[in-house]
């Protein structure tokens, strides 16, 4: 009875990773801006890669390769978000704008870009 | 049922490629190249459950942490026109 209801639980993961991982791209190709697109890879960075690896941990059982692949989840929890401030931070500071319905930022600040957003 | 995951992967690796190749904006190629080595190393475990040879996972790990450093590095190049930025210096711009 476990195996199967292993068997069925990981099937169940690596599908819905494939799903969210298709999803995620799609996203990135679809989305209009950059920042909406940084978005739509996180979905790719968290949900796909996260179930996908959940769903090979049930099928590796308890061995090292569950670990490694415990490893690699954690490397993935610490280095997308890294890597999606460090993207936004760099598409700010070169003054490239999010793109927004409505714009409830206050009138008085300029329009941001290389020189207003650096403090001294 | 590595198979389907192997596949969705390939398709999303070809569309995160498309957008490398669009993008506009040289930050889109930046993000387009960090999802591709993100896929690259879910295609890289996903074929070794397939082929039965789950070592590949080591392979994964370091092109996992070299993705994290290109990228940061490419990055810190964009922004800063230099590797070795020094936050203390005066920015010369």
């Amino acid at each position: 009875m476990m195996p199967l209801l292993t068997e069925i639980a990981s099937w169940l993961l690596i599908v819905a990773g494939s799903f969210f991982t298709v999803v995620g791209a799609l996203g990135l190709v679809r989305m209009p801006e950059i920042f909406s697109r940084m978005h739509a890879a996180s979905v790719m960075d968290t949900l796909g890669v996260g179930l996908l690896i959940l769903g090979m941990m049930l099928q590796a059982g308890l061995s090292l390769v569950a670990l490694k692949l415990l490893i690699l989840l954690a490397l993935f929890f610490f280095t997308a978000p890294v890597i999606t401030h460090a993207l936004a931070r760099a598409c700010l500071h070169e003054g490239i704008e999010p793109l927004l319905a409505e714009d409830r930022r206050p009138k008085s600040k300029p329009p941001g870009g290389r020189k207003s957003r650096r403090q001294p | 049922m590595f198979a389907v995951a192997a596949l969705a992967v390939l398709a999303a690796l070809a569309l995160v490629v498309a957008r490398a190749l669009m993008g506009p904006t040289v930050f889109d190629r930046v993000l387009a190249g960090n999802s591709v080595g993100s896929l690259a190393i879910m295609l890289l475990a996903v074929f070794g459950f397939l082929t039965g040879r789950p070592e590949f996972l080591d392979i994964g790990l370091t092109y996992g942490l070299l993705n994290l450093i290109g990228t940061l590095a490419v990055l810190k190049f964009f922004r800063h026109g230099d590797l070795a930025y020094d936050p203390d210096e005066e920015p010369s711009q």
